[in-house]
């Protein structure tokens, strides 16, 4: 229950007072609950344990640390010249 | 999406293991604390790629195989009534109590369904008014806001036929013990994502200054767990005792509020027994006076409840750290996957059944 893989919301619905949402996880679709990410919009992508999005995936912060791979990438080159 | 696939991307990889070799210089002994983290970890070989010094020790986050021996007996009991349904995540099916197991149970005509989130039991008691229905309350915090939730839902729904059997344990105390045993060998953390996510990490900043050892707070993707271990890595060689937050994308410091009302509406902590490792104060969660009434454990009299420990398993001394699955006469043998002996080997964040998996020697 505890391996949160990030999917993509397609659908936001209300179940008897409950906020749910489809996920789409690399084409299988599974309910998720928002109750517990109320902000989340169809697009976002979300982290899911036991049915739940725990928390939104931050596409700016993703972006960051990989360019901060870059630099490391970029100083072991030069590290090795 | 674009940055999950980067995320698995073999060559960023490689290049980040290759930013460890450049610079470690000593030995070191790291914890992944969470069971999934040990899973990825065997998975994707990172016990072969990483330098020797580095020695990975697995930590007692699989949140099945430290659910107390009493409270799975007292579930079996409870199964085995009438006009019970008992709704579980699939893992723990297969967990063997004292005698036997919830698969045993239901093999033998016991209404026991597998669920994979407790949103889906409070559906089945609202389908089934003539029935009790009882959820299997187990986790990290990690699924503390789902289970919360649902006796919330039950409450408002005035569901007189749902209650919760709790056995909902938080990592940061259960670091705290690893720390204080006098035999500690671990120098450094990898914190749980996504137990962050939830929760934040303001809670490890106290750790870090106390035990002074860094806890680096790492996602689940190949690059994640590389750029966990290459933080770690850093803070040690470098003699920072800090938390470093090395999966942005997932958890900032105060974490998902919304979810942490919701934990706090509804539990209070408790001192909290973990199979195999004892009672570690503060560590658990329970349903708070509000909603004692959702209590599956006073809603149910299972009389006396006697418990008995496989006498070869030594998942104890595993989900400590302490020992290693090979180092179990009966891993491999005795004990599979299919006819588990103990929960690490049930589990899919157990560290006995990963090393099974990945076949590690
Ligand atoms: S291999 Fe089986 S018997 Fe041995 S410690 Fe692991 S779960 Fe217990």
């Amino acid at each position: 229950m505890c391996l949160g893989v990030p999917g993509k919301i397609i659908r936001i619905y209300d179940d008897n007072s409950i906020k749910m949402s489809e996920v789409d996880f690399n084409g299988v679709t599974m309910k998720v609950c928002l109750e517990t990410t109320p902000q989340a919009k169809i697009g976002d992508y979300v982290i899911v344990h036991a049915g739940f999005a725990i928390n939104l995936l931050e596409e700016s912060e993703a972006l960051e640390t990989l360019s901060m791979l870059d630099e490391i990438a970029k100083l072991g080159e030069q590290e090795q010249t | 999406m674009a940055f999950t696939e980067t995320y698995r991307d073999p060559q960023l990889v490689t290049q980040t293991i290759q930013k460890i070799k450049d610079i470690i210089t000593k030995p070191w002994v790291i914890m992944e604390i969470c069971g999934g983290q040990t899973h990825a970890l065997m998975q994707h070989g990172f016990d072969d790629l990483l330098p020797q010094e580095i020695e990975l020790v697995h930590g007692p986050g699989c949140p099945v195989c430290v659910t107390p021996l009493e409270l799975i007996d007292k579930g079996i009991a409870i199964a085995q009534q009438p006009d019970v349904i008992f709704a579980s995540y699939g893992d723990m099916l297969r967990v063997p109590g004292s005698e036997k197991d919830l698969f045993s149970v239901r093999a033998a005509g016991g209404n026991v369904k597998i669920v994979y989130s407790p949103i889906e039991a409070l559906q089945i008691a609202r389908n089934n008014p003539d029935k009790q229905v009882v959820f299997f309350a187990i986790g990290f915090e990690t699924t503390a806001p789902a289970n919360a939730l649902s006796v919330m839902k039950a409450k408002e729904l005035n569901l007189k036929n749902f209650s919760m059997l709790v056995s909902q344990v938080r990592v940061p105390p259960a670091i705290r013990t690893i720390l204080s045993d006098p035999h500690n060998r671990v120098q450094g953390f990898l914190a749980a994502g996504h137990v962050c996510a939830v929760m934040g990490y303001h809670e490890y900043l106290p750790l870090a200054a106390e035990f002074q050892l860094p806890l680096v707070v790492t996602g689940f993707e190949p690059l994640d767990l590389a750029l966990g271990i290459l933080e770690t890595i850093r803070a040690l060689e470098n003699g920072k005792n800090e938390v470093i937050n090395a999966y942005p994308r997932g958890v900032i410091q105060e974490g998902n509020r919304s979810a942490q009302d919701i934990i706090e509406k509804v539990y209070k902590t408790c001192d909290q027994k973990w199979r195999g490792i004892g009672t570690i104060p503060d560590s658990g969660w329970k349903l708070n006076e509000d909603y004692t009434d959702f209590d599956a454990e006073n809603r149910f009299d299972v009389g006396q409840i006697q418990t008995k420990e496989s006498e070869v398993c030594i998942s104890g001394l595993i989900l400590q750290g302490r020992k290693k699955p090979f180092e179990c006469p009966a891993f491999g043998t005795l004990c599979t996957p299919q006819n588990p002996l103990g929960a690490t080997m049930v589990s899919s964040e157990g560290t006995c059944a990963a090393y099974y998996r990945y076949q590690r020697k």
